[in-house]
């Protein structure tokens, strides 16, 4: 790992009292802040990475944890605070300083370079060179064969093979093969573990347990508290841009973790009631597209159902197949009673559904445009007279649901890429609450948004359910999937595995209809809208 | 969910007061929006300051009424070509189209016994086929616009030239209507000019007060969450360069009237560089979403006086040409300094 031949340094036993404890830090964060416009994304965070440790960072969608990492990387320069780097203050002026001091990041969606080989992937940039500037193949060959046995991925993975062969596991291997050139000192896990099967799991927090062996700091992002506990030394637990809380891992437990993320009793967020109807609005018969194979699913007025899955089991795909984006290739959709043939979105808004998509400043907003712009936008056709947009009638439109929803705004003209993500989520709501869905579909509802706007989107959904309005939430937090739902779908490469009933759904049902089992299956990549 | 008070705190993050800043406020942002515009017209004052202190005839209403002709053409192009670059497209083919309509007009007059009307729909009929060819290229042939119009560039002189054996054709001098096009004045001001208006006026509703122009915004501000939004893009694309190619042929119309003959190349040549360039000047941004008809016509203004005043004052055509370069450049580096993009590899 230590490729240079630095000599790691010995690996710190006294875990005893976490934070308190400087002399085997790599990296320590002092004070540090970051301001993207109006958000606080972090408020004078302090905390220490030591070597040989593993400190798992944990904290809600929102909490900061990416914004520190990408501080720790070069990615963002921090508004106030600074770090330090074996005691020496640092600056970061481009991720190239950050990897040059030892630092990596093994990102959530590996970057993979489609058209060229894993070994070329792994070396991009560094590519060893023989006679100037010629591509030393051999030695490309030797070093990646050499990197992988030592590693115990020899036979995981092809060093010949092309970057878009790979399934989600090699991609993620990949990162990690390309985090140990050179010489590593602290390697950053973002989620790992969120699209890899419970074999590759197990390979993974192997290779953690040898980087700790090396006196690697590792760092660990994850929402699973069974992963924390069997993986971690340290818990650092961030809310709302600050530090919650460090715990020593041995000496807590996933309760007091979770309440120091959530800052209060996680159940309380949540709305229990039972107002579904009889009657069925959506319908899904054996329904087979690119990505989903035979799905049979019901909706009834004024039920919640959650699909649940793991990244890339297919549930974005489902939604966009239910919200016409994706076409069909058999079986049947219907609401109420009655057989769509969708060709387009334009089709499935007419017959009454409406999509909040899973990443809503790429798929859903005008950044620049208004929240007046933004709110009427699938209503037009309602607002106009021969063509003409009717203004007042449109603002009002837009007044009446910016309020019912409470975004928080000065006003309805201002710009909706500087409201903060809670906001920005409520304005998709409100899009579609203006059309009077008879099926809303709610891909990742709550990601990336506070805790205070969290349980205000609960409280919508669990106004429309009332209202009579069936909904379809896909979320990857359990929790909200537990809390929210009358039933869970659960999905698995492209198929729905299993059922739950509202009494019947607990983590580890869920857990086990989603996870896939076989490591040769062909996993889908996660997929945006496409 | 019922509570209708109007909150009227100031934008932040939930839960976290003490660290929200005061509202960014609306006079930033309206500031931001007319700067564009203002700045246009102070650059346009200080050219006409400029050109008419070093020449006693610049300011004169003949001469103005000779800039005003001259970016006529330029600014019926301008004013499609906003629409297309809202968006988030571009088409430069707009000048061999106005070339083969101008072309096409004056033949079509010949050989009908000069009939007008059969000229100038003839025209328009082709600039329609053109606009709609491009489109369909590139929405179903997946070719990226900026390479689709550019083969569209080629073949269309091509096609022009090979019509008209590459020379002007007919003369349309002895017909009223095309008389009145190119040297008729209505209350005062040139025929050419009062068709620019009309054209603009009308993109200008129909960008502004009509679901049609919302829809456009929303293709080139976001096109995934367009389509998801129920919006037909594919549809809308066709229809920007159909308009495109409509209104290039009655560019081409006008330069036949004009000239008195059909212009296969000269006249249209480089008239799509002009269009850009001050679409791009006129606080369009290229990668689509925004801009406006009221801008692009100040910059179409701006750049009509420039090249008038180069001209009075005897600066080499070589050196305009540099200095339309150069300008499209400015425009677009100003423009993206704005967007504060981190410069890495290729903009996006």
């Amino acid at each position: 790992m230590n490729r240079s031949g630095a000599e790691p340094p010995e690996p710190t036993p006294s875990t005893g009292r976490p934070g308190a404890d400087r002399r085997g830090a790599v990296i320590t964060v002092e004070n540090i802040a970051k301001r993207f416009g109006t958000v606080q994304a972090l408020g004078g965070v302090t905390l220490d990475f030591p070597a040989g440790q593993v400190t798992a960072l944990m904290g809600e969608n929102g909490a900061g944890k990416s914004t520190l990492l990408k501080i720790l990387t070069g990615d963002h320069q921090p508004t106030e605070g600074r770090v330090l780097l074996d005691g020496e203050p640092i600056a970061f002026a481009a991720p190239q300083d950050a990897i040059r001091a030892g630092i990596r990041i093994i990102p959530q969606e590996p970057e993979i370079i489609p058209h060229v080989s894993v070994a070329e992937n792994v070396y991009a940039g560094s590519l060893p060179r023989k006679r100037g500037r010629v591509l030393d193949r051999a030695e490309l060959r030797r070093r990646v064969a050499a990197d992988l046995a030592r590693l115990g991925f020899d036979k995981v993975i092809d060093p010949g093979a092309l970057g878009s062969e790979l399934t989600p596991a090699q991609r993620q291997l990949v990162e990690i093969l390309r985090a140990l050139t050179g010489d590593a000192k602290i390697i950053a896990f973002d989620e790992p573990t969120s699209s890899l099967s419970e074999h590759e799991v197990e390979a993974l927090f192997a290779l953690i347990g040898r980087l700790r062996a090396q006196g690697i700091a590792v760092i660990y992002v994850s929402h699973r508290m069974k992963e924390i506990f069997r993986l971690a030394d340290r818990v650092a637990v961030l809310r709302d841009g600050a530090v919650a809380g460090v715990l020593d891992a041995a000496a807590t437990n996933e309760e007091e973790v979770v309440r120091l993320m959530v800052g209060r009793d996680l159940s309380s967020l949540f709305v229990r009631q039972d107002v579904a109807r009889d009657e069925v609005v959506l319908e899904l018969h054996d329904v087979t597209t690119d990505d989903v194979t035979g799905v049979d699913l019901r909706i009834r007025a004024g039920e919640v159902v959650a699909l649940a899955g793991l990244i890339g089991a297919g549930r974005s795909e489902l939604a966009g197949a239910i919200a016409g984006d994706l076409p069909i290739r058999s079986g049947s959709i219907s609401m109420n009673g009655r057989r769509l043939s969708l060709r387009n979105p334009k089709d499935a808004i007419r017959a009454g559904i409406g999509l909040a998509p899973e990443e809503r400043k790429a798929q859903a907003l005008f950044l620049q445009r208004s929240i007046r712009d933004n709110t009427s936008l699938v209503s037009l056709e309602r607002l106009r007279r021969l063509r003409f947009v009717r203004r007042g009638q449109e603002s009002a439109v837009a007044q009446e649901y910016t309020d019912r929803l409470r975004v928080r705004t000065p006003s309805i003209e201002h710009e909706t890429g500087k409201l903060s993500g809670g906001n920005q989520q409520k304005v998709v709501l409100a899009r579609w609450l203006a059309r009077t869905p008879r099926l809303l579909i709610l891909d990742e509802p709550t990601r990336g948004i506070d805790i205070g706007a969290k349980a205000e989107i609960y409280q919508i959904i669990a106004d429309l359910a009332r209202s009579g309005v069936a909904l379809l939430v896909i979320s990857s937090e359990l929790p909200e999937v537990l809390g929210l739902a009358d039933r869970v779908a659960v999905m698995q490469n492209g198929r729905i595995t299993g059922e739950l009933s509202r009494a019947e759904a607990t983590e580890e049902a869920i857990l086990s209809l989603a996870m896939a089992d076989d490591l040769s299956t062909p996993a889908l990549m996660p997929g945006a809208l496409r | 969910m019922t509570d209708t008070t109007v909150s009227l705190a100031p934008d932040r993050t939930e839960g976290d007061p003490a660290l929200a800043p005061a509202a960014p406020g609306r006079r930033f942002r309206i500031a931001a929006v007319g700067g564009q515009n203002l700045s246009l017209i102070g650059a346009l004052v200080v050219v006409l300051a400029l050109f008419g202190s070093l020449n006693d005839n610049y300011l004169s209403w003949s001469n103005m009424q000779v800039i005003g002709e001259a970016a006529t053409l330029v600014g019926l192009l301008a004013v499609v070509q906003t629409v297309v670059i809202i968006c988030g497209a571009l088409d430069i083919s707009v000048g061999s189209q106005a070339g083969l309509a101008s072309v096409v007009s004056a033949m079509a007059f010949t050989s009908t016994g000069s009939s007008a009307v059969v000229g100038i729909a003839a025209s328009l009929g082709v600039g329609v086929l053109a606009g709609v060819l491009n489109g369909v290229i590139i929405v179903y042939g997946r070719v990226n616009p900026t390479i689709a119009t550019l083969a569209g560039l080629a073949a269309y002189k091509g096609i022009a030239q090979l019509v008209s054996d590459g020379r002007a054709q007919g003369y349309v001098l002895n017909d009223s209507v095309f008389v009145f096009l190119g040297r008729g004045k209505i209350a005062g001001l040139p025929v050419m000019i009062w068709i620019l208006a009309v054209v603009a006026l009308a993109v200008h509703v129909l960008l502004t007060y009509t679901d049609i122009g919302r829809n456009l915004y929303a293709i080139g501000g976001n096109d995934t969450a367009a389509r998801l939004a129920g919006i037909s893009i594919n549809k809308y694309l066709i229809a920007a360069y159909s308009l495109c190619g409509v209104v290039a042929a009655v560019a081409g119309v006008l330069l036949t009237a004009r000239t008195g003959s059909g212009q296969p190349v000269s006249g249209s040549e480089g008239l799509e560089l002009k269009a850009i360039t001050a679409a791009a000047l006129g606080g369009c941004a290229l990668k689509g979403g925004k801009g406006g008809i009221g801008g692009t016509l100040l910059a179409v203004a701006l750049l009509g006086a420039l090249e008038n005043g180069l001209t009075v004052q005897g600066i080499n055509t070589f050196w305009q040409n540099v200095a339309q370069g150069a300008l499209l450049v400015i425009a677009v580096v100003i423009q993206q300094r704005r967007n504060k993009e981190r410069r890495i590899g290729l903009p996006t």
